[in-house]
C-alpha cells in the first residue's frame, strides 16, 4: 500500500519534465516541424539550471536562464531548418549533440553535488485528506503549473485563433502563405516555444525532481517526450494522460528496487524504454488515427516563393 | 531581417560540394577555438593538441587507425540507410549487441586455440547486430512505428543488457568484482598490424577499407542501391515504379545493423579484448556525423572517418595537455554537424541578396 | 467600348518576374477598370497564374510597379491586397481540409464564429450560393468548395475579384451556374479578372481580354468581337497540328478487365469505388470522363498497383485474363502494363535525378540491369532513345528532369512508358498543363500505339480530348462508372449531363 501511495504521489513530479517537453514538441509538430533536439536542450538547461541554483540559490533565475538557453538552441535549429533548408531530422540530431556536449561541459564542476530542493506546496485543508491529500495536494508549484499549462494549451490549440493558425500552417503551409500568413514566423515561434518548454523541463529535472547533478541525468527523457507526442496522436489531453502513465512507470522502477524482489535493476531500468517501443507500435499501427491527427506537413520544409 | 536568401539551383553545384567539407571544418575549428578561449584555455595549445599532436607519434597514428575503423564501418552502413531516408540512430545498441553475442564465444571457450574463433565471432556479431536492427525494421514495416524512436530506445535497452550480463552471468569470477568479463584468448583477437609491438592498430582497418569499396560499388553501380536512393528522394516515385518501400526499410536497417555489429566485434577483438561497461566512446552517434560529413558517399566517409578519428585521438591529448574537459569533443562534433548542414545548402541553392535581380551565372 | 475618364482600378506597368533562369512574366502591362470582366487568356505555362499571384501579393515582382486607383502601391502580401479590395479564388482552392467552413473563412475575416456564420448565410442567400458554414471542408464536393471560396471573397466586399481557371474543376452545367453568379457580381460593380485557356468561356463572359504567351502580352482584344481563330493565333502563335484518328481495329481480346471492383481506402486518403466494371481490349482507346475528385485517382492507383486489393478480391482486376488485383506494381508491369500518372514530377519521375536515371526507373527491365548492376552505357542509350522518339527538348540525357518544361517532361514519360512495349497502357491526364503542340504530339502517339495493338485506357478531365481520341467513353461519378458507349454514338451534352451525376445507364441497372 505504501508503495502504491509512493508511486502515485511521485507520479506527478516524475511526469512533469516529460509532459513539459512533450507539450513544447507538440506545438512545434503542430506547425509542421519535428525537432529531435529535445534531449540535448533538456540536458543543457538542466546543467545551467543546476549551476545557477548552486551558485545563487534562486530557482526563478535558474528557470529563466535555462529556458532562455534552450530557446537559443532551438533558434539555431530553426535557422538550420528554415533559412538553410536543412533536413529536420539531421538538424535536430546536430543541435541535440551540441546541447549534450555543452551540458557536459557546463556541468563538469558540479558532478555529484546536490541542491536543496524547495519544499512542496501544501494546499491547506485539502492536503490533510488521507491518502488523496498527499497524492494530489502536496506537490511542488511546477507540477500544478504544468497541469494548468496543459489545459491552457488544449484550449488554445482547439479554440483560439492562435491555435487555428498553428494548425493550418501545419496542415498546408502553401495555402497558409497564399492567405497571407507568415509561415516561417509561425513555425519559428512554435520551435521557440518548444525550446522554452524543454528548458523548463530540464531545469525542473535537475533542480527540483532529482537535485543531484550527474552527466547524462536526463536519461533519454527527451526521447520519451518525443514518443509521447505520437502516443497522444498530437492531442494535448492524450499526451497528458500518457505522460502521467509514464511517470508512474518510471517510479515503479524505483519502487521495485527498494522492495528488493530480486528482479535485476537493469530489467526495471529498461522497462520504460521497452514500454515506449510497445506503446509506439500499438499506436502507430492505427494509421488512420495517425493520419487524421498528424500535422500533414510534418517534417517537410517550406520555402516561400518557390 | 537577413538581407540574403537562398534560391534553388537547377543543377547541384560540384564546386560547392567540394567546398562544403572544407568550410565545415574551418568554421568548426573557429568555433572550437572560441570555445577554448571562453574556457580560459590557450587556444593555440588546444589547437595543437587537437590537430597536430595526433600525427606526431606512431602510437597516435596507430590510435587513429583503431578509432577510424569503427567510425568508417558504422558510417558506411548508416549512410546507405540515410540515403533512403531511413534514420537508424541505434548503431550504438547494435554495436553493443553484436559485441555481447560475439563475446559469448571466447567466454565459453576461454582456453581455445582454434583459429576459427575470430571468423565465428565476426559472423555472430554481424548477424546479431543485424537482428537487433531487425526489431526496428519489423516494427516499422508491420506497425509503422518510427525507426528513430525505436532504435534509440533499443540503444538504452542494449546497454542495460550488457550491464546485467557483466554484473551477473558473464562476470569474470577472478576479476576482483569489477563488472567485466574474462580477458579473451589470442585467437579471439584481430592480428596486430605490426606484430609484438606496443601499437594497438590491427588488421580490422583493412577489412573496413575493403567493405568501404564494396559500399562504393553498391551505391554507385547496383540497381538495389539505386532503388534505395529513389525511395529516399521521392517515395511516391519509388512506389510508382514498383520499388517496395518495406524492402527499403529492411535493407537500410539490416545493413546498418550488420555494420554496427561488426564494429562491435572490432572493439572486443581489438583494443578492449573483453566485455566491459563501456564498449564504445559513442561511436554509434559519431558515425552519424561521419556519414553526413562524408556526404553520404562511401569515399567521403572514409576521409571523414579518419578526420573524426583524429579528433578523438586529439581530444585525448587535449584533455591531458591543455586541461580540456573530456566533453569538449562532443561539442566539437555538434559544431561539425551543424556547420555541415548549413554549408551543404550551397550545393543545391545559391546565396543571393534579397531584391537583387541580376543573375550571376 | 468607352473607357471611363477616371483612372483605372488596377494598372500594371512593366511587371517582370523570374524564377532562376525562367522568365515567367516579362514586362507585362495590364489595365482593369471598375465593373469590367477582364479575361487573361493564355496557354498553360504562359505566366497567367504568376501574374495573378503578383497582383494578389503572394509573389513579389522583380521589376515594374502596380497602380491601384491611380496610385502606385506595392502589394507586399495578400493581407495588403485584401485591404485594398482585391480577392482571389485560387485554381487549387485555398481551403484547409481539417477545419470547418466558418473556421476557414475566419482566417481571413477575423470575427466571432457565430456572427460570421450568420454573415456567410446572408451572402449565400443574396447570391444564390448554398453552403453550410458548420460543414467540415473535407466532406465538401469540389463545386461546394468553390462556392465557399467565392463567398469568402464576397464577404470582403471586394472591388476586384480574381478567378484562376475556375471552370477546370466543374462539370459543364455547373459552369453555367458559375457564369450566372459572375454576371451577377459584375452587375454589382465588382471588377473580375478571369483567367482561362478556354476560348469559348471567355467569349461568353468577358468584356476585354489580355492575351499572354511565353510570359509576354501578345495582344488585347474584345473577345465578343474577335473570332476564336484570331484569339487562338494570339494565344498559340502557330498552327495547331491536326491529330489523325482512324477507326479502331480491335480483335476483341480483353487486356484489362475490371469486374465489380469495390474499394474502400482504410485510411480515407482517397475516394472509394463502387461496383466498377470495364473491359479494355487490344487496339482500342477507352476514355474515362468525369469531374476531378470522383474516384479517378483511386481507379488509376488500383490499376497501376500503387494501391492493392486483398487476395480474395484479386479477381476484380484482371490483366490478360489473370487476376492481378493483389499484385504490387512491378508484378503488373511484368505482365505488360505501362502507366503514365497525372503527377509527372515526384511520381512519374524523381525530380532531382537525371533524365537518364529516370529512364532506369521503369526501363530497368529492358536489359539495362545485369546481375544486379546497372549498365551505364545501356541506361544512357535508352534515355537518348526516349528523347529522340518524342523530340524532348533538353541539352542531354544527364540534365535533371526538374529542369524540363511540363510538356517535355510528359513527352519523356510517355516515350519511356511506350518504349516498354506495353500490352496495356493507362494514361492519367495525358495533356494536363502542357502546351498545344506537345499535346497534339502526345495524342497522335497514343493513337499510333493503339493502331499497333496496345489496349489504352485514358483518364482525363478534358472532354474535348476524350472525344478526339477515344473509341469508347465512360463517365465516372461519385466512385461509380457508367456503361461505356461508343464515342460516335454520344454527344458532348449527354456526357456533360452524366458528369453531373445524371447517369441513366449506371451500374445498378447492369447485372
Amino acid at each position: 500500500m505504501d508503495t502504491i501511495i509512493f508511486i502515485l504521489t511521485g507520479t506527478f513530479a516524475t511526469a512533469t519534465p516529460l509532459l513539459l517537453a512533450a507539450l513544447g514538441e507538440l506545438v512545434a509538430e503542430k506547425s509542421g516541424i519535428i525537432n529531435l533536439s529535445i534531449e540535448g536542450m533538456m540536458a543543457l538547461s538542466a546543467a545551467m539550471g543546476f549551476a545557477i541554483v548552486y551558485t545563487t540559490g534562486s530557482h526563478l533565475l535558474a528557470f529563466a536562464v535555462a529556458a532562455g538557453l534552450a530557446m537559443l538552441l532551438s533558434a539555431v535549429f530553426a535557422t538550420l531548418v528554415m533559412f538553410f533548408s536543412a533536413n529536420q531530422v539531421a538538424s535536430g540530431l546536430a543541435v541535440g549533440i551540441l546541447g549534450l556536449g555543452l551540458s557536459a561541459l557546463l556541468g563538469r564542476d558540479y558532478e555529484s553535488l546536490t541542491l536543496q530542493a524547495p519544499s512542496a506546496l501544501s494546499v491547506p485543508i485539502l492536503s490533510d485528506i488521507p491518502i488523496l491529500g498527499s497524492i494530489l495536494f502536496q506537490q511542488d508549484i511546477v507540477v500544478y503549473m504544468t497541469i494548468t499549462a496543459g489545459f491552457g494549451l488544449m484550449w488554445i490549440i482547439q479554440h483560439s485563433r492562435v491555435g487555428l493558425i498553428l494548425r493550418i500552417v501545419g496542415e498546408n503551409p502553401h495555402i497558409a502563405h497564399n492567405l497571407g500568413f507568415n509561415v516561417l514566423q509561425v513555425r519559428f515561434l512554435a520551435i521557440l516555444f518548444g525550446g522554452f518548454m524543454a528548458g523548463i523541463a530540464g531545469a525542473y529535472a535537475s533542480t527540483i525532481l532529482t537535485p543531484i547533478w550527474s552527466q547524462g541525468m536526463i536519461l533519454g527523457r527527451g526521447w520519451i517526450a518525443l514518443a509521447l507526442v505520437v502516443f497522444g496522436t498530437w492531442r494535448v489531453l492524450r499526451v497528458m494522460i500518457g505522460a502521467y502513465l509514464f511517470g508512474a512507470l518510471l517510479l515503479a522502477d524505483l519502487a521495485v528496487q527498494t522492495l528488493n524482489l530480486g528482479i535485476p535493476s537493469q530489467i526495471m531500468t529498461s522497462m520504460p524504454y521497452a514500454m515506449t517501443i510497445v506503446v509506439l507500435a500499438i499506436i502507430s499501427r492505427d494509421t488512420l488515427r495517425i493520419r487524421l491527427n498528424a500535422p500533414v506537413s510534418l517534417g517537410q520544409n517550406y520555402r516561400p516563393n518557390h | 531581417m537577413i538581407p540574403y536568401e537562398f534560391i534553388p539551383r537547377t543543377q547541384p553545384s560540384a564546386q560547392a560540394l567540394a567546398i562544403v567539407p572544407v568550410l565545415t571544418v574551418a568554421l568548426s575549428m573557429l568555433c572550437g577555438t572560441a570555445l577554448f578561449f571562453i574556457l580560459g584555455k590557450p587556444a593555440g595549445v588546444a589547437f595543437y593538441a587537437f590537430f597536430i599532436e595526433p600525427f606526431l607519434t606512431s602510437y597516435n597514428l596507430s590510435e587513429i587507425a583503431i578509432k577510424a575503423a569503427p567510425l568508417i564501418l558504422i558510417a558506411q552502413g548508416l549512410a546507405i540507410g540515410f540515403r533512403a531516408r531511413i534514420w537508424n540512430i541505434g548503431a550504438e545498441g547494435q554495436l553493443t549487441i553484436g559485441a555481447i553475442c560475439a563475446g559469448l564465444i571466447p567466454i565459453t571457450w576461454p582456453q581455445s586455440e582454434n583459429i576459427l574463433m575470430l571468423p565465428a565471432m565476426i559472423f555472430v556479431g554481424t548477424v546479431m547486430g543485424m537482428s537487433w536492427a531487425a526489431i526496428a525494421a519489423w516494427l516499422r514495416t508491420a506497425f509503422n512505428a518510427s525507426e528513430i524512436i525505436v532504435t534509440l530506445m533499443l540503444n538504452a535497452i542494449a546497454i542495460q543488457i550488457l550491464l546485467y550480463l557483466i554484473n551477473g552471468p558473464l562476470k569474470d569470477p577472478r576479476g576482483f568484482s569489477f563488472p567485466q568479463s574474462i580477458t579473451f584468448p589470442e585467437v579471439a583477437l584481430y592480428p596486430l598490424l605490426i606484430k609484438d609491438s606496443f601499437l594497438r592498430a590491427n588488421v580490422s582497418i583493412y577489412l573496413v577499407l575493403a567493405l568501404s569499396l564494396l559500399a562504393w560499388i553498391y551505391v554507385r553501380h547496383s540497381f538495389s542501391g539505386f532503388r534505395l536512393l529513389v525511395g529516399g528522394l521521392t517515395p511516391s516515385a519509388a512506389h510508382y515504379a514498383g520499388f517496395s518501400a518495406k524492402r527499403t526499410v529492411w535493407i537500410s536497417l539490416l545493413v546498418g545493423g550488420a555494420a554496427a555489429g561488426l564494429a562491435g566485434v572490432g572493439e572486443i577483438s581489438g583494443p578492449i579484448g573483453k566485455l566491459q561497461p563501456i564498449l564504445s566512446p559513442a561511436y554509434g552517434f559519431a558515425a552519424i556525423i561521419v556519414a553526413f560529413l562524408g556526404g553520404l558517399n562511401p569515399i567521403g566517409i572514409v576521409i571523414a572517418g579518419f578526420f573524426m578519428a583524429v579528433i578523438y585521438v586529439g581530444a585525448d591529448g587535449a584533455v591531458l595537455q591543455a586541461g580540456l574537459p573530456a566533453s569538449a569533443p562532443i561539442v566539437f562534433q555538434g559544431f561539425i554537424l551543424i556547420f555541415y548542414l548549413a554549408s551543404h545548402t550551397l550545393v543545391n541553392f545559391k546565396l543571393r541578396r534579397i531584391g537583387e535581380t541580376k543573375e550571376a551565372t | 467600348m468607352t473607357l471611363s475618364a477616371c483612372s483605372p482600378l488596377l494598372e500594371l506597368r512593366d511587371i517582370t518576374k523570374r524564377y532562376g533562369e525562367l522568365v515567367a512574366n516579362d514586362a507585362i502591362n495590364l489595365t482593369v477598370h471598375a465593373g469590367e470582366t477582364h479575361a487573361i487568356l493564355g496557354e498553360n505555362g504562359a505566366g497567367k497564374s504568376t501574374l495573378m499571384k503578383i497582383i494578389f501579393g503572394v509573389h513579389q515582382p522583380d521589376q515594374g510597379e502596380i497602380l491601384w486607383q491611380g496610385k502606385p502601391i506595392p502589394i507586399t502580401n495578400p493581407a495588403k491586397a485584401r485591404d485594398l479590395g482585391i480577392s482571389m479564388v485560387f485554381q487549387h482552392f485555398s481551403l484547409f481540409e481539417t477545419i470547418s467552413v466558418v473556421e476557414n473563412i475566419s482566417l481571413t475575416i477575423p470575427a466571432p464564429l457565430p456572427n460570421l456564420a450568420k454573415r456567410i448565410l446572408a451572402k449565400s442567400k443574396a447570391f444564390g450560393l448554398p453552403v453550410n458554414p458548420q460543414a467540415s471542408v473535407h466532406s465538401l464536393s469540389v463545386g461546394e468548395r468553390q462556392r465557399v471560396e467565392i463567398i469568402r471573397c464576397l464577404l470582403q466586399e471586394p472591388k476586384l475579384m480574381i478567378l484562376d481557371e475556375p471552370t477546370s474543376v466543374l462539370p459543364p452545367p455547373a459552369v453555367d451556374r458559375l457564369f450566372t453568379t459572375l454576371r451577377n457580381l459584375s452587375a454589382h460593380g465588382i471588377a473580375i479578372l478571369y483567367i482561362s485557356h478556354k476560348l469559348e468561356e471567355i467569349r461568353a463572359l468577358c468584356d476585354r481580354a489580355t492575351v499572354l504567351r511565353g510570359g509576354v502580352v501578345t495582344g488585347t482584344a474584345n473577345p465578343t468581337k474577335t473570332s476564336a481563330k484570331d484569339l487562338a493565333t494570339l494565344m498559340i502563335g502557330r498552327n495547331i497540328p491536326q491529330v489523325t484518328h482512324r477507326k479502331s481495329r480491335t480483335d476483341g481480346t480483353p487486356q484489362l478487365t475490371l469486374k465489380r471492383l469495390n474499394y474502400h481506402d482504410p485510411n480515407l486518403n482517397i475516394m472509394g469505388l463502387k461496383d466498377i466494371s470495364l473491359t479494355v481490349q487490344t487496339g482500342e482507346i477507352v476514355g474515362v470522363a468525369g469531374v476531378s475528385g470522383n474516384g479517378q485517382l483511386t481507379l488509376a492507383r488500383l490499376i497501376s498497383g500503387e494501391d492493392v486489393l486483398s487476395r480474395n478480391q484479386a479477381n476484380s482486376i484482371r490483366m490478360q485474363g489473370e487476376p492481378v488485383g493483389h499484385l504490387p506494381p512491378d508484378a503488373r508491369r511484368k505482365r505488360g502494363l505501362s502507366f503514365v500518372p497525372e503527377d509527372r514530377l515526384g511520381r512519374g519521375t524523381v525530380p532531382s535525378m537525371s533524365i537518364s536515371n529516370n529512364g532506369l526507373l521503369t526501363g530497368h527491365r529492358l536489359g539495362i540491369v545485369k546481375r544486379g548492376m546497372i549498365r551505364r552505357h545501356k541506361r544512357d542509350t535508352f534515355a537518348q532513345d526516349c528523347i529522340k522518339a518524342m523530340n524532348v527538348q533538353t541539352p542531354n540525357e544527364q540534365a535533371k528532369v526538374a529542369s524540363l518544361s511540363g510538356g517535355n517532361l510528359q513527352k519523356f514519360i510517355i516515350a519511356r512508358e511506350m518504349a516498354l512495349k506495353p500490352q496495356l497502357l493507362v494514361v492519367s491526364q495525358p495533356t494536363w498543363g502542357i502546351d498545344v503542340g506537345a499535346a497534339a504530339l502526345v495524342r497522335q502517339r497514343l493513337i499510333d500505339l493503339r493502331d499497333n495493338g496496345t489496349a489504352i485506357l485514358i483518364i482525363s478531365e478534358e472532354l474535348e480530348e476524350l472525344f478526339e481520341i477515344s473509341d469508347r467513353l465512360t463517365v465516372m461519378y461519385n466512385g461509380q462508372l457508367s456503361i461505356p458507349m461508343f464515342t460516335r454514338d454520344t454527344t458532348f451534352e449527354q456526357i456533360g449531363q452524366m458528369m453531373m451525376g445524371q447517369l441513366p445507364t449506371f451500374m445498378e441497372t447492369a447485372e
